[in-house]
């Protein structure tokens, strides 16, 4: 489904992601390890087409249409979406707005209980900063869900976990899983990664492992990575 | 078709409920010009109104302990291109005694028309005024508005005002708003305007907070497109024990608008504490991406957006 070829990505002077090449399948589940500022968030940036992110070299093909140039909406209308780690807010926009921009007529409560959330507390409520942290990330799950993407990137869901509980993310993942979705789970948390179907060490721009998430997860605790030694894939 | 009619047929066109005149338990005053179309009051409501050269006069009374059950309708409009209104309004809400007017300003063939407002507005003690203004320009931009008003609002009174001119076009707006609060009292001040073309708002606000423990909000939305100008003044001046105060100010602009905000925050007793807030600029990048994401183009992305922060 998503073939991503040889990709290269320079932010100012600095490379970010260096020959990257990736593959995820139709409803598989792939889980992107690596330490904080190794591209892991720049990849998915880069898959959703964001302002500013460009592939210097390089394809990113879904369903065997190279996409480089699309721009957000474009992709989405292909069937990719993203939730962001920090997703933004918004004044005046309620959650049931939120969760049917493009379907008006259609009940988002099974999302917002699929994401731990009582769809009666919490469709009237606004988007906005009155929702904490945690409350704002089940609303983007939910809207994620309720969208029914061939693909979705999800960039930490689980970052701060006090914020959402581990369960919560395992049954959304569970719910991609059912609903035939890909999955590009970008995540910290060795529980949250095990459940993938796959998973890909990311260091310094490139794939330094892909794998069962097993195998994966035993090759980033024993910094095994040859590209920095060790010396950028501390576990965390 | 009578002026009566004519009216209610513009307050249908521009989003609001014609039923209101029928309903013997709804209040209203409508004037269209300087004419007196209907009106009508109930229980513990009091509308004294006379028409004056090119305009009218009211003064609206609510008893001591009444509250009023249904919002009173005002309905003030000019139906042609040209002309000028003035209204002078003298509301009294006597103690303990609550309403919610709700104010309908219908201009929307305006291509030379004045409108100006002139408010005193007295809030007894425990006494609650809700006061919502919705106006409609049309789409001609041929328009001059200037609304003021003077309020006090008295021990534990409540005074919560809503100006929204979110349809069509603004022409030229004055807006000059100023509220006296005594002890325990609140105030919350909330406009929202969408400007096009080449359309002027200025907007001044000021809470004055000086009774103890008073508190005040005074938030405001603008969102300009085209070559659309703003000014936003939002004063609060802290001068009691305990007193609180909020300015909170976001102006969105696109194409050429040009936007100011000038909060303006005085502070005279230690005790007192006023704090202010300003955004401008244009539409966050981030919210757009994450519409796009949701399969928005972006100009739906901003729309959503514009529309959600003057909701």
């Amino acid at each position: 489904m998503l073939e991503i070829k040889n990709l290269a990505y320079v932010a100012g002077e600095k490379g970010v992601l260096d020959g990257l090449s990736l593959s995820i399948e139709a409803s598989e589940v792939h889980a992107l390890l690596g330490t904080n500022g190794t591209g892991k968030s720049t990849l998915a940036y880069l898959i959703m087409g964001c302002e500013g992110y460009r592939p210097g070299s390089g394809d990113i093909i879904f369903e065997n249409t190279v996409i480089n140039d699309l721009k957000i909406h474009e992709r989405a209308g292909l069937g990719i979406t993203m939730a962001w780690q920090e997703p933004v807010r918004f004044e005046g926009i309620s959650v049931r707005d939120y969760l049917t921009l493009k379907t008006k007529d259609a009940d988002p409560s099974p999302y917002v209980e699929m994401a731990g959330l009582n769809p009666e507390l919490y469709l009237h409520r606004m988007v906005d900063k009155a929702l904490s942290g945690g409350e704002r990330k089940r609303i983007e799950l939910a809207s994620i869900l309720a969208l029914n993407p061939k693909l979705a990137i999800l960039d930490e869901p689980d970052s701060g976990i006090d914020m959402l509980s581990t369960q919560d993310i395992i049954n959304v993942i569970t719910a991609f899983k059912k609903n035939g979705s890909s999955v590009l789970l970008i995540t910290h948390r060795e529980e949250i990664a095990l459940m993938a179907d796959t998973a890909s060490q990311l260091c310094r721009g490139k794939i330094v492992c892909s794998g069962s998430p097993v195998n994966v997860a035993e090759y980033y605790k024993a910094r095994k990575c040859l590209v920095c030694k060790g010396e950028v894939c501390a576990y965390v | 078709m009578s002026d009566l009619d004519a009216l209610m047929k513009a307050l249908g066109e521009s989003g609001g409920d014609q039923a209101i005149l029928a309903n013997s338990e709804i209040a209203h005053l409508a004037v269209s010009g300087h004419k007196i179309l209907s009106m009508r009051d109930v229980e513990g409501l009091e509308v004294e109104a006379k028409e004056i050269p090119q305009g009218i006069s009211a003064k609206v009374t609510v008893r001591a302990g009444v509250k009023i059950k249904n919002p009173v309708h005002l309905c003030f409009g000019i139906l042609h291109k040209k002309g000028t209104q003035k209204i002078k309004m003298d509301v009294k809400l006597e103690k303990d005694s609550s309403a919610h007017f709700i104010a309908h300003c219908i201009f929307p063939k305006a291509e030379k028309v004045k409108h100006i407002m002139d408010a005193v507005i007295d809030i007894g003690e425990n006494a609650e005024m809700k006061y919502s203004e919705t106006h409609y320009h049309g789409l001609y931009g041929g328009i001059e508005v200037i609304p003021k008003a003077v309020v006090k609002v008295g021990k534990d009174g409540r005074y919560l005002a809503d100006f929204t001119l979110t349809t069509g076009r603004v022409g030229r707006l004055n807006m000059d708003y100023s509220v006296d609060a005594g002890e325990n009292a609140v105030t919350e001040l909330t406009a929202r305007v969408f400007g096009h073309a080449d359309d002027e708002i200025k907007i001044k606000e000021k809470v004055v907070l000086s009774g103890e423990n008073s508190k005040g909000l005074i938030k405001t939305r603008v969102a300009l497109e085209d070559d659309a100008k703003a000014e936003v003044t939002g004063i609060t001046e802290g001068n009691a024990a305990g007193s609180r105060g909020h300015v909170d100010c976001m102006e969105i602009v696109k194409d050429r608008a040009v936007a100011k905000a000038i909060p303006i925050v005085n502070v005279t007793n230690a005790l007192a504490k006023v704090t202010h807030e300003a955004a401008i600029g244009s539409v966050d990048k981030r919210q757009v991406e994450t519409l796009m994401a949701h399969g928005l183009t972006p100009e739906e992305a901003t729309d959503i957006i514009v529309r959600g922060v003057l909701k």
